[in-house]
């Protein structure tokens, strides 16, 4: 069950993010794809689906450094702040309560709009007619690369990063906390916890 | 009694308004903080535990405005001062160096820098003259006024550091009455590398004066050295955000804290000349001007504590205290000048405070210093603080590296990450009549009200600071062992060129400092409010932020904004601090 996208639309977003972010089997790198990119995307344009929405992750511990598992219990949005993501990811859609600023076009429409410009055969073609179709949308492929980065680097509550591989593939250690770190580990003269 | 709800009504629940409400239920007043963000810091009623709602959670810390403002609710737009025929009415819309809108306000970010200033701060006009194109005026107070309230508000926050120089104290440093309230936490692995290489190059480094805890302080824990500290709320609460003053307050019986009340309006009687409470917008059920209920607190005395972009336009939009139409202008930040070198090996900025020396040479000066002044044709220069330090969360790293191919080799070098050390510099940002905090024209926030509009450009002498002191850094750090070193300033100084407008820091200033827009004075012509804080318009109106700022030296504003809240709130009480000597 995916949260926004369709099967299809999923294969085109994938394929993209292995353009953004290509796997590297000589440095260890998974590529976006393996890291599930398209996962993190669909949930975030999917925030709605869930309740509570998933915009902000709980807190204060993942469970993974020890300490009670907190990151899936969502905040619960307060209305205006509804009004803000609905209105980031939905676009503002002609409603004036979303228009004070002006009209805002939405992730959503930005995404079917741009997976449509690359094509449903998209992930059928080779390294160099991917890479030229996603330069010729330029605005799309910024977007897709600020939400790439997210989705490798993130914390994996968020949909993407998965495995921590993006972490692991980096030697970045992710959450600390309740653990942190000892005094020791801070001064480099031990590197016990931190790798 | 009768006629009010409360002493007084506080608006903004940051290190200024946090430290006011402590200081006035504590003479046995009443007082209601109005916060127009959210409460993620501590439960509401007793015993008023620790929420325990903030996480190492890049992303919803760095990417999705937990901690507000929410740029596409509460738009601010900014031009700058010296553009202001291309820019016209505004250059861009959006996030202009925001500060959390949240209870505890951007105590709850702060990595806690908490030095204090100097005596000559406070008088430099008097000492170093005035410097063309620029209000450098004295403070109507001296540093032997305000030391008592710095050293209260240094225990009431919690401030770890040295003050003997022999034990890695601020040989600079201004007289204290004692010690520091906690000896400082550990030290950074890079400061190993950096701290001799400034040594060498004749400068002094010091142990930062930091509100996180380096021992069990106040019944919150010491630190843990988890590494996510500056933009970040403290996941147990060993930061020293204004969630003790907070507490203690309500621990009194004698304060309420009402969140996500949004402020329209300072309310005066009929003669202007008195302030009867304030209007606000009970958001917490409903969302636009529409539907939000609008409620009013009254109170003896009203105090803005919302920082020096919001304190300004609340008064402009209720027509309040600007007779000498000064309210918003002299704004001022720190021009930064940021020196970054990337390292052979790992810096470990990853783990611990993310900055633990700072050294004041910069401030101090020399005469290379005094030379680089003159062939500016400047009086003086200063500069600021210089932060030793470095944090980075890799979602940031990685959005900075163009996709495809290349992404994978520069995330395994991390030369902006892993391998980084930073000096950053707070440079002295001159007060300006021309730099100013106003009402856009046209642009609303959500609830309908006109969205604050910066105008803004660094004067010559920050610029001069920059171009002396940056070689200086780049110097330090190549010693220090770095393979590459180079500088930036934030804002970006000259043309706005591709580079410029890639910058992830933004055409604005960066600095989270804001200082100077409702400035102190005697002279109601030329300030807005008094020595003791209230406003020459408005008798029974205070500011308890750091809009008083009369200039911004080169250190951060907090222990300085906190330690004047503390100081008017004594004062407003009839509750002063004795004088205080050296110990």
């Amino acid at each position: 069950m995916h949260a926004h996208f369709t099967d299809a639309e999923l294969a085109v977003l994938a394929a993209a993010a292995d353009v953004v972010l290509p796997p590297d089997p000589d440095l260890g790198a998974p590529g976006g794809a393996a890291l599930g990119v398209a996962d993190y995307v669909d949930q975030l344009l999917g925030a709605f689906t869930f309740d509570p929405p998933r915009i902000w992750a709980g807190g204060p511990f993942s469970g993974r450094k020890g300490g009670e598992a907190s990151f899936e219990q969502w905040f619960p949005l307060r209305p205006v702040d509804e009004l803000a993501w609905r209105t980031r990811i939905e676009g503002s859609l002609g409603r004036p309560e979303r228009e004070f600023a002006g009209p805002v076009v939405g992730w959503q429409e930005r995404y079917r709009d741009g997976l449509a410009a690359l094509g449903a055969d998209f992930a059928e073609q080779d390294a160099d007619e991917r890479a030229r179709r996603l330069d010729a949308v330029p605005d799309f492929a910024a977007l897709l690369h600020e939400h790439a980065c997210e989705a490798a680097y993130g914390d994996p509550v968020y949909g993407g990063n998965r495995g921590g591989r993006g972490w692991t593939f980096i030697g970045f250690p992710g959450d600390a906390q309740p653990r942190g770190y000892t005094d020791d580990e801070v001064s480099g003269r031990s590197t016990e916890g931190a790798r | 009694m009768s006629d009010v709800d409360a002493d007084v009504v506080i608006v903004g629940s940051g290190p200024g308004g946090a430290t006011f409400a402590e200081v006035v239920t504590a003479a046995g007043w009443s007082c209601i903080v109005l916060e127009k963000g959210r409460n993620h810091l501590l439960e509401l009623s007793a015993p008023y535990d620790l929420k325990g709602d903030f996480a190492n959670d890049e992303l919803r810390f760095m990417r999705r405005h937990f901690l507000g403002p929410d740029p596409l609710l509460e738009p601010r737009s900014y031009r700058r001062a010296d553009h202001l025929a291309d820019d016209g009415d505004r250059l861009f819309v959006g996030d202009v160096n925001n500060m959390p809108t949240t209870v505890g306000g951007a105590g709850v970010h702060a990595d806690g820098k908490l030095p204090r200033f100097r005596a000559i701060d406070f008088h430099l006009r008097s000492e170093l003259g005035p410097v063309e194109g620029a209000a450098v005026d004295d403070w109507p107070i001296t540093y032997d006024d305000v030391e008592p309230y710095y050293a209260e508000v240094e225990r009431s926050i919690g401030v770890a550091g040295e003050a003997d120089p022999a034990k890695g104290g601020n040989p600079f440093a201004e007289w204290r009455s004692g010690p520091y309230p906690m000896p400082p936490g550990a030290d950074m692995f890079g400061t190993t590398l950096s701290v001799p290489a400034a040594e060498r190059l004749g400068l002094h480094p010091y142990r930062a004066p930091t509100g996180a805890n380096s021992v069990p302080y106040d019944g919150r824990p010491a630190c843990n050295n988890c590494g996510f500290c500056g933009y970040y709320g403290c996941p147990i609460h060993a930061k020293g955000d204004p969630v003790a003053m907070l507490q203690r307050a309500l621990q009194t019986g004698r304060c309420e804290i009402r969140p996500e009340c949004v402020v329209t309006e300072v309310l005066t009687d009929g003669t202007g000349r008195r302030a009867t409470g304030v209007r606000y917008l009970d958001t917490t059920q409903a969302i636009g001007s529409a539907d939000a209920p609008v409620r009013e607190v009254r109170a003896r005395f009203v105090v803005l504590a919302c920082g020096a972009f919001e304190t300004p336009r609340l008064l402009l939009r209720s027509g309040v205290g600007n007779s000498s139409g000064l309210v918003g202008r002299y704004l001022m930040f720190h021009v930064q000048t940021l020196t970054v070198g990337s390292f052979p090996f790992s810096m470990r900025g990853h783990t611990g405070r993310a900055v633990t020396h700072l050294h004041d040479d910069h401030i101090i000066g020399d005469e290379a210093q005094q030379a680089a002044a003159r062939a500016a044709g400047l009086p003086w220069l200063r500069g600021g603080i210089v932060e030793h330090g470095s944090a980075a969360g890799p979602v940031m790293e990685a959005s900075t590296y163009p996709r495809g191919p290349g992404h994978n080799p520069s995330m395994v070098a991390s030369e902006l990450r892993d391998k980084l050390w930073v000096f950053t510099m707070q440079g002295e940002d001159l007060p300006q009549v021309t730099n100013a905090v106003d009402l856009d024209p046209s642009v609303r926030d959500v609830w309908g009200l006109a969205a604050g509009r910066v105008t803004y450009a660094p004067h010559r002498h920050e610029v001069a600071a920059s171009d002396h002191v940056a070689p200086i850094l780049e110097q330090v750090l190549r010693d220090a062992g770095a393979t590459w070193a180079f500088s930036t300033t934030s804002p970006p100084i000259g043309a706005l060129g591709p580079l410029e407008l890639a910058n992830p820091l933004g055409v604005a200033p960066a600095s989270k400092h804001w200082m100077g827009t409702c400035r102190m004075g005697t002279d109601p012509a030329a300030s807005v409010v008094g020595p003791e804080q209230r406003f020459h318009d408005v008798e029974n109106l205070l500011c308890a932020d750091s809009s008083v700022f009369v200039t911004s030296t080169g250190y951060g504003p907090t222990l300085t904004l906190a330690a004047l809240a503390a100081r008017a709130a004594h004062l407003l009480t009839g509750t002063p601090r004795p004088p205080t000597a050296p110990a």
